[in-house]
């Protein structure tokens, strides 16, 4: 069943302090060849009925609103599976 | 004067926050994140804690409560409205103030006693203090790291905004020290560190908050 998926992402001016610990943590674990990590939020909605182009301008709406701070913080709409 | 203090789902200071009303000698009014009535308050404090569990982003969902509708439009018409610490995240979720509140730089929770200096003594809350008066209160937050883009602070410090910088040490990673800011009318303020502990020399660092809570506007309009 198809999903909307909203990604949420700190903008890329606004210090990530979550994404620069896992950054850290890599290289102590062997892992190399990291240069930057961003971390953020996934949102996944199910939704009644078909997803129509009115309905994806509604999730829109959605993150504007709530999921997504848009202060601080980016977000980008799609479908999956 | 009637100061109203909201209780939201997670709010832990609120009982603080009424008591620091009463210390500075005035009437305290226990408001309900659910209502849609201020019961007719001459000003609101959204106090600290960790409404709807810090879910989502701190303040996101409490921005939302039915009683917010009520302190938005309150607060267009110049209502004083106080948010402290969550209270503060609160504010800049409900676009009242500018700015975001992200995780503290270094990522642990931080408790200790702050000085800080009163940048503007002109707002509703803070013409009890002197401009640049140094006052210690209690600071404890894990994402109280004040952050906006680099127009907002501009335009900020160029209006005298900044209502309190954090000195000796920044604990939080906040642009320019920021501790609190006002809008541009001077009545919606928000503050990181926690005035309402710091009323009573019995508990607290101090009596160095107190001025926060005694209606100084009413003096200062006059």
């Amino acid at each position: 069943m198809p999903v909307v998926v909203v990604d949420v992402m700190p903008k890329p001016e606004i210090l990530d302090p979550q994404g620069k610990a896992v950054l850290g943590a890599l290289p102590r674990l062997g892992f190399e060849g990291v240069s930057g990590v961003r971390q953020g939020k996934r949102f996944e909605l199910r939704i009644d009925g078909e997803i129509t182009p009115a309905v994806l301008a509604e999730v829109e709406k959605m993150a504007e609103s709530l999921l997504a701070n848009t202060v601080i913080e980016n977000f980008t709409v799609r479908v999956e599976g | 004067m009637r100061i109203g203090v909201v209780t939201f789902p997670g709010t832990l200071d609120d009982i603080d926050a009424q008591r620091a009303v009463r210390a500075g000698g005035n009437e305290a009014v226990a408001l309900w994140h659910g209502d849609h009535d201020l019961q007719g308050v001459d000003a609101v404090i959204l106090p600290g804690g960790f409404s709807y569990g810090d879910y989502l982003r701190c303040g996101a969902i409490s921005r939302f409560a039915p009683i917010m509708a009520e302190v938005v439009e309150a607060a267009g018409k110049g209502m004083p409205v106080l948010g402290i610490c969550n209270g503060f995240q609160i504010l800049v979720e409900a676009h009242l103030l500018p700015g975001g509140l992200l995780l503290n730089d270094h990522l642990r929770f931080i408790c200790r006693d702050q000085r800080l200096r009163v940048e503007n003594a002109s707002t509703a809350w803070t013409s009890a203090y002197e401009q640049g008066q140094e006052i210690v209160i209690p600071l404890k937050n894990g994402e109280g790291q004040y952050a906006a883009d680099a127009e907002t602070i501009a335009r900020l410090e160029g209006e005298g905004r900044v209502v309190a910088r954090y000195l000796e040490v920044n604990p939080n990673g906040s642009v320019n020290d920021i501790a609190g800011i006002t809008n541009e009318r001077g009545n919606v303020v928000g503050l990181m560190p926690h005035p309402e502990h710091a009323t009573e020399a019995l508990t607290g660092a101090g009596t160095d908050g107190l001025g926060f809570f005694t209606g100084s506007w009413v003096s200062a309009s006059a």
